[in-house]
Order: structure tokens, then sequence, then C-alpha cells
């Protein structure tokens, strides 16, 4: 038997009617995790025995009434673990082993007694799409080995969809939960900015990251989500807005919804199949009860641009914090501090890291301060009114995730090419609302596509309720790859 | 239009404090004037009287009370250094002798 045919919920009551034991969901896990991670490389660093510990500790104490226990989870190696190597998949942070306190998301989950099943792999400092440019290894997708799992989330959504785990957490700052959750075929969850605190989170954009989970089913990941959720005063960002019980109304239907779907989100670049499967969902959406109206949000196609300049300006200033001197990596033989600085920093970035770096550092100096960063900024404003013009005549937003579907590893070299896969995801993070990926089908070749349904800020329960609706009409969420378990 | 030359990008690298070769720089140069040519598409739109977004949302800063608090972890903290001396972390010369 594996956990992949249940979802949390369902699991619990078998827990509490001692049909199965924490531990031997534990051992499925690391199971699943030996049997492919072989193939898929989702893990940096495997936590078994203390997963173990802790399943025996939940089973002797027969504490089963926490939200997650004895439920599977990984934790996206950005995020810091105490006692845990957090290496943000850099040569910089290699030999990071400890990074002396837990993140408060990681915190929550061992709250809820959840098990946490390791570090899963992403793009270093998670600057990337396609989990590419990790020092460590490059992640595949489950569905086919030869594509890239998306990025920078990679190793969370490819262990989720290889059954490796129930959960993961990803962090996003221009897609990087949902891009990867539509490649791999799961479930992922980009919050409202503020709703999850970001403390012991490696900042790569602080005012675009949110943290979020990825679950294979949309009632999981609202699950997961009420548990991460919540105000912390370690975060000077983190909202005090009470958070709603998520899985409490997600059988409410989405009779009645007005959905906008903006035409820029089917323009050019899109693929057939993508624009397809958009439109199929629409019409299960009618069918449902809801009512969508095609929309003009003029701004959108200036998202990317936006998003290229603002994302990489604060990430040069998030990565002047690697100097070697009091973590990371630092180069030896430096004939004085300036040197060991350059040098340590040479080292420890990797190629895009260090062009994105470069960057932003240029886009935050002399003349382009003015005539690019600035303008961005005024630019992210005008997103962000689109969005409010568009929410004040409808309650929901839908348009594809990402423009097409995995593509092969090496396919997009090209630096400006790879950055185009985020043209769909990034307008969310500028304008800092919440928005989900869900499986809506598959192309000819088997690789999955993903919806995206984006709400008001701190609507998360109208996007579950969507999303749910959507889910439990549909029949692609039952699909599995072969390398994660049997089809439902 | 935007030109960034090998020279800027070893400029930049300096005070961003990351060393590159020449041949980075070249590469470097020819691919951030692509980006930053790309991005120039906004530069054409009005934005008269437009206030800059520059936090996710509009809530910044939250303060807690300023209560000192105890940190007992100095010694772990030590051992991610590089190099240590006397219970501090220590760098090459900063100044010549």
């Amino acid at each position: 038997m594996s956990f992949t045919h249940y979802t949390i919920e369902q699991l619990e009551t078998m827990l509490r009617n001692k049909e199965i034991s924490a531990e031997e969901i534990a051992q499925m896990s690391i199971d699943q995790i030996k049997a492919v991670d072989e193939d898929v490389k989702a893990f940096i660093t495997v936590t078994e025995e203390s997963a173990l510990e802790k399943a025996r500790q939940i089973d002797k104490d027969g504490d089963f009434d926490h939200n997650l226990a004895a439920i599977p989870g990984a934790i996206k190696d950005n995020i810091v673990t105490k006692g845990i190597p957090t290496t943000a998949a850099s040569k910089m942070l290699e030999n990071f082993t400890d990074p002396l306190y837990d993140a408060t998301v990681t915190e929550k989950l061992a709250d809820a007694n959840a098990l946490m099943m390791g570090k899963v792999n992403l793009d270093e400092f998670a600057m990337g799409s396609s989990t590419e440019t990790s020092y460590f290894k490059k992640t595949a997708n489950p569905w086919d080995l030869d594509y890239v799992p998306g990025g920078s989330s990679g190793g969370s959504a490819a262990s989720v969809a290889a059954g490796q785990v129930m959960f993961s957490l990803g962090t996003d700052t221009g897609g990087s939960i949902r891009q990867p959750a539509a490649f791999c075929g799961v479930v992922g969850m980009k919050p409202t900015y503020g709703l999850v605190s970001r403390y012991g989170l490696v900042a790569f954009a602080s005012s675009l990251d949110q943290i979020g989970p990825i679950t294979r089913k949309v009632e999981d990941n609202a699950r997961v989500l009420e548990t991460l959720a919540g105000h912390d005063s370690r975060d000077s960002t983190s909202s005090k807005k009470d958070v709603p019980v998520y899985t409490e109304n997600l059988q409410e239907g989405v009779k009645g919804l007005r959905i906008a779907v903006p035409k820029q989100f089917l323009g050019e670049g899109v693929s057939d199949e993508v624009r397809e499967s958009v439109q199929n969902a629409l019409q299960m959406y009618e069918l449902l009860g809801a009512t969508w109206e095609e929309v003009s949000m003029p701004h959108l196609p200036y998202a990317d641009a936006v998003y290229s300049l603002l994302a990489n300006a604060e990430g040069s200033s998030s990565l002047g914090r690697y100097d070697g001197v009091r973590y990371g990596n630092r180069a030896e033989n430096a004939k004085d501090m300036i040197d060991m600085l350059k040098q340590s920093r040479a080292e420890g970035f990797g190629e895009e890291v260090k062009r994105r770096l470069l960057l932003g550092a240029t886009v935050l100096s002399g003349d382009y301060n003015e005539t690019h960063f600035r303008k961005a900024q005024q630019v992210r404003t005008l997103i962000a009114n689109d969005f409010k013009a568009a929410f004040d005549q409808y309650d929901l937003i839908v348009g594809p995730t990402t423009p097409t579907s995995a593509f092969k590893f090496g396919e997009q070299a090209d630096p400006l090419t790879m950055y185009m896969n985020d043209m769909l995801t990034v307008p969310v993070n500028l304008a800092g609302l919440p928005a989900v990926s869900v499986p809506s089908g598959y192309t000819e070749a088997g690789l999955p596509l993903g919806l995206q349904i984006i709400g008001k800020h701190f609507d998360e329960s109208t996007l579950y309720r969507a999303a749910y609706a959507y889910e439990q009409a549909t029949n692609h969420h039952k699909k599995r790859p072969t390398i994660g378990g049997a089809n439902e | 239009m935007a030109n960034i030359s090998k020279e800027d990008v070893l400029k930049t690298a300096d005070l961003a404090r990351v060393a590159i070769t020449d041949e980075e720089a070249e590469m470097y140069g020819e691919q951030l004037t692509e980006i930053l040519t790309f991005t120039e598409k906004i530069l054409d739109i009005n934005t008269e009287g437009v206030k800059p977004t520059t936090n996710g949302n509009a809530v910044t800063n939250i303060l807690r009370d300023d209560k000192p608090v105890t940190w007992d972890k100095r010694d772990a903290a030590l051992e991610n250094a590089p190099e240590v001396e006397d219970g501090q972390f220590k760098v090459p010369a900063i100044m010549e002798e």
C-alpha cells in the first residue's frame, strides 16, 4: 500500500482507528524515496532517522490529533532547519550544516506533528525556472525523466508527483511554486504576500517572496496552508489578519462566482494545447454555475520586464550577506580582505546567480536607477491597479500557469528565453496576490498542464473552493506518473 | 537602448565584490545588454504621477517591543565560521601593517 491514494484527512482517520501506524507511513515515504530518487533526484538531504524517530514517538503517545500528524513532507532547501544542512542548492552554503534555528514554517510543521523527510532541490538561491542551476544535481520530471520539473521549487513539485511525500513546501518569487506544480501535475499555492511568515527563508527578493504548499490534492493543500499561515512578529511584513479554516468551505461550489479571463494571458507565446486546456476549464466552470468574461488588463505584458528589473535588484542586495566571514564558502590564499570577499563569492556562486547579481547591481547603479528601476516600481503600481480594477467586478481571474508544458534539459540555454517561462506567473507576485495552479490536463506527449486561478488579497478560501470544484469535476488529478504509483 | 560593455561589467563586479574573468565579463555584458533592452518596453509607458510600489503589501515594519533577550548560541554560531580566533570571526588583514 502507498499513501498516495489517500487524502491527509483519510490518513488521519486511519491513524486514529489504528488501521495504520505513523511508523508505517514514514516507512512508505522512505521506501519510495529509496526506490525512485536515483532517477528523480529530488532530495538534497534525506532525514530518515529523525523522521522515523518522530513517527515512533507519535505512535507511542497516540497523539494523532494534530493537523498533520504523521504526514510525510519535504522542505525546499532554502528554508532553514535547525541541525539539518540548508544549502539553497549553492556551493556557497555546501558546508552550512546547521543554521542553528528553525524557520517559522519549519517550526509550525513540527508542532503539527508532520514528518519531515528531508530537504529538496531547487535552482541555486531559487534563481531559475528549471532547477538546472542547482549546484548539486538536476531534478527530473517524474512524468518523463528527459524533461525538467520546472523551478525553482523543482524538488518540491517532483517529490510530491513521484509519491515520495504527501506535501512539500516551496517558495514563489515569480512563479517558483506554480510553474513546477504545473509541469509536474500537482497543486501549488502561492499565498497572499504576508500570509505566511518569511522568517528563516533564504531571501531572494523580499518584496515578492512567499512560502507555500505543494500537494497532489486541493484539499490537502488547504490543510497544509492552514498550518503554515498566521502572524509572526519575527517577519516585519507578516499580516495580523485571522486565518480562516480553508478546508471548511471547500465544498461550497462556484455557483454565482464571476471569473475574469484576461486576453493578455492567452496571447503570443502561449501554446495551442495550453489555450485549449484553459478553454475546457472555463466550460467546466460554466457547467458548475460560474460565469466568465474576457477582460483586458493592459499592463500585464510588461510584468516580465518589471519583474526582471525589480526581482534581480532585490536579489543582488539579498546576496550581499554571503561574505565568507560568518558562514559559507571562503576562498583560500586571498591577498587581503577585499580579495577574500571577491574570491569567496566567485567560487561560491554559480553562473546564473552571478548573472542576476550583476544585472541587479547594474539596475541599482548610475542612470539605470532612475530610468529603469524607479520606472519599474511605477509600472508595478499600474499592474497592481489592473488587478484591482478587475477584482472590483470579478471574484477570480483565471488563465494558464505556464505558456507551454515542461521542456527538455538544456533546451532553454538562453537566459532571456528561460525568463519567459514566468510571464504568466510574475504579475501575481508584483501585486502581492494569492494564486493556485491545479492540474488541467495533459499534452499529446503526456506532460501535465496547469490552470492558474488568482484571487483577491487574503481570499485563499475562494481560491481553494474554485480549485476544489474544478478538481472534483475532472479526472486530471487521478492520473499518476509511472514512477509515482498507480492511477486512481 | 541599453549597452553594457565588458568594462561596465568589470566595474559593477568590483563594486559587488565578485571576481570575474575577462571572458565572463564579455559574456555577461552581451547578456545584460540583451535583457535590459528587453525590459525597455516599459520606458514608453506614461507613469506621470504614479506612485512607485516598493513593498509586497501595505503591511510594513510592524514593530515589536524592544525587549532584550538572551542569545546562547555564540559557540555554535562560531562553528559555522571558516576561521575563528579567541571566540571571534577572523578575516584577512584589512589594512597594511
